[in-house]
């Protein structure tokens, strides 16, 4: 069923037909509709389950993890300082091997105080050991929560479902609704363990020695990157009942090109629609868009980008002292290889600043002429560029 | 008491003297069995034991610091949930982790009334990282990081939890077992946000015989220095207890925390201990029935 729904409330509906057993969450703009759509889903029935109004997000992640490992499905949602206050939990969370599923409505993170899209809250996360997602747009977050849970629950790995702020949380799209039997056979209610077992007790995470330390890193890492074919898999089955996958990466025109357009969340709509125009007056560029960020995509990001030999990657986002994320992450990614492409890295879009296809077509023809790749970000600020 | 039933087992890590494992005993055996347990970092989290090992008999949980309210609060929700009504949710911890950096989120958790009994276990400083001041420690008491004895007075926590009209909050100490298991008794009859303070005597922080543990637990009582009492749905008090009324004197000389006291100080001390003394019968004569 196709209803118009902004990206936030696409994501209370996917909760909805997820059968969360448990929410605790804290408000905060831009994720506010989505804790209020769920509060209303909850005091009248169409959710089931316990709904907590947490004092805060440190304490809503905390009861979230409490919740997961007693065996109940989870469900918060978080943006910016939220998620930068929820920061120790997050490693307590992927430490301790629970399915929870947040969706993060990207905001920047002050200072100074503002309230735009920018992915910085959610990548400054990428070390905290959560799977992150990035969406495109409302259809894509609802239908993604939904495989989250289907991952998270197998893996035992908590998940990130992330969109952008204003742009996909507050634009209002035609989204399709999945019916709920075909949700419950792609992703039954699961009999998760429930680790308070009063005839086996156990002391779940107790004080360890750094011995023991390094092996339940290990193995989380270890289970992390594997985590990325249960991703596949859980996309490739959502694609077979409901007619839509999304890939870990999804990859358009790059077999011919002369360089490759990089990004990620709302800004690969606008990036598809300066490809398509540039393509028109016979330039040839591709688009990479990379939704899968931990575990990171290797081998997808290598079989599509290496022999290009030039790549551009725009972030919304940055990491003060060396550059856009997804830039540095890229080159890194690609650095052993014989063969690799010339790296360029843009910044811009920062707090939802705007970023029309235009200028992402100015930023193609700029890397085509300039053989020289910059080893630091240009800044793409006021569209001066 | 039989040791062989006991939750805390035998081997457990806390130090000889240690009032604080005490107590966790004494709560755990009034609760039973069917209890899950909340443990926080502090000493609770030591002497329950390091991995692969634990100390309890009932399945816990260590979780971060300040949050022993919501992640008992997450654990009760989810067995509701579950349909598992019967499960007694405890959170454990201590002074730091409740009086100071745990307060909000035990205030969250209290405002909604979540379902679980909250013990703190308070031996009046940060014990575990080495004897630094809690906002706990009282009034010209000793502590690294308070060397010539702090300025202010101890926070008086238990009117700020009463204050969240949660429906049963009590104070009691390991020189009073009964008293003390009594209290848990009826902490889980009730269902909501119950709260109990227990006064855990450290020998190695009050700077003291390890074998005066149970002798300075009663004379905080007697000395009214730390009453014992309830307080029913943040209105109704009760005093369980009447002490003697002994000169705080008494009790403050055998610790080596407060051997540089003055005779000002400790009169300062008996004037503010009788001043809190007249407040509490005060509340309590309000319901004058309940007054042992």
């Amino acid at each position: 069923m196709v209803e118009l729904l902004s990206g936030n409330h696409a994501i209370a509906e996917a909760v909805r037909l997820c059968k969360v057993d448990f929410i605790a969450a804290y408000p905060i703009t831009p994720q506010t509709p989505i804790y209020e759509k769920i509060a209303e889903m909850v005091s009248d029935g169409r959710i089931k389950g316990q709904m907590m109004r947490a004092e805060s997000e440190h304490s809503a992640m905390a009861a979230c993890i409490s919740a997961s490992l007693t065996g109940v499905r989870v469900f918060t949602a978080s943006s910016s300082q939220g998620i930068a206050f929820m920061h120790e939990m997050l490693h307590f969370a992927s430490g301790n091997r629970v399915s929870i599923v947040m969706a993060c409505v990207n905001r920047v993170v002050s200072a100074p105080w503002a309230f735009g899209s920018d992915q910085t809250d959610t990548l400054s996360q990428r070390d905290t050991g959560w799977i992150q997602l990035y969406c495109e747009d409302g259809q894509e977050a609802l239908d993604t929560v939904i495989m989250a849970y289907r991952v998270a629950e197998t893996v035992f790995l908590p998940v990130m479902v992330t969109i952008d702020g204003f742009y996909t949380s507050h634009f209002i799209e035609p989204v399709d609704i999945p019916d709920e039997k075909a949700v419950d056979k792609y992703l039954p209610p699961k009999s998760l363990p429930n680790r308070f077992d009063l005839k086996n007790p156990a002391f779940i995470q107790n004080v360890v020695d750094s011995h023991y330390y390094s092996e339940f890193k290990k193995r989380q890492f270890d289970d992390t990157m594997k985590a990325k074919e249960t991703i596949i898999e859980a996309d490739k089955e959502f694609g077979k009942l409901f007619g839509r996958s999304y890939g870990v990466v999804e990859a358009d025109d790059l077999e011919d090109a002369d360089v490759g357009i990089v990004t990620s969340g709302a800004l690969v709509s606008c990036a598809r629609i300066a490809k398509k125009n540039l393509r028109e007056k016979g330039i040839k560029v591709g688009l990479l868009k990379i939704k899968l960020f931990r575990p990171f995509p290797y081998d997808e990001v290598i079989k599509h980008l290496a022999n290009l030999k030039k790549v551009l990657v725009i972030d919304r986002n940055v990491s003060c002292g060396k550059g856009g994320i997804f830039c540095d992450e890229l080159k890194g990614a690609m650095y052993n290889l014989e063969k690799r492409p010339k790296i360029y890295g843009f910044i811009g879009g920062l707090c939802g600043e705007d970023l029309p296809p235009e200028t992402i077509e100015k930023i193609a023809l700029y890397v085509i002429n300039e053989d020289k790749a910059p080893e630091k970000p240009i800044w793409i600020h006021g569209m001066t560029f | 008491m039989d040791t062989r039933d006991d939750l805390l087992r035998q081997g457990h890590y806390a130090c000889p003297g240690c009032g604080l494992a005490i107590a966790m005993k004494l709560v755990l055996s009034a609760l039973g069995e069917r209890t899950i347990v909340v443990i926080i970092p502090s000493c609770e989290a030591v002497i329950s034991a390091t991995y692969p090992f634990s100390a309890l008999k009932v399945p816990a949980f260590h979780s971060a610091f300040v949050i022993a309210a919501p992640t008992a609060a997450g654990i009760s929700r989810a067995l509701k949930v579950r349909g598992e009504d019967d499960i007694t949710v405890l959170a454990f911890a201590g002074d730091g982790g409740t009086y100071d950096i745990g307060l909000q989120s035990l205030s969250g958790a209290a405002e909604r009334n979540e379902d679980f009994i909250y013990v703190c276990l308070d031996n009046e400083a940060y014990m575990n990282t080495g004897i630094q001041a809690s906002s706990s420690t009282p009034f010209c008491s000793w502590t690294v990081t308070t060397p010539k004895g702090k300025k202010e007075r101890k926070k008086r926590l238990m009117d700020i939890i009463v204050a969240h009209s949660i429906p049963y909050c009590a104070t009691a100490t390991i020189g009073y077992p009964e008293d003390l298991i009594e209290k848990v008794k009826r902490a889980k009859k009730k269902k909501g946000t119950r709260f109990i303070h227990i006064l855990t005597p450290c020998p190695t922080g009050w700077r003291m015989r390890e074998d005066l543990t149970g002798i300075v637990s009663m004379l905080a009582f007697e000395t009214k220095i730390f009453p014992l009492y309830e307080v029913y749905d943040g209105e109704i008090y009760r005093i369980t207890k009447m002490p003697k009324g002994l000169p705080v004197k008494e009790y403050l000389s055998l610790q080596g925390r407060f051997s540089h006291l003055k005779e000002e100080e400790i009169e300062e001390i008996q004037k503010n201990v009788d001043k809190e003394w007249a407040r509490l019968l005060y509340l309590a004569k309000r319901n004058a029935e309940n007054c042992a």
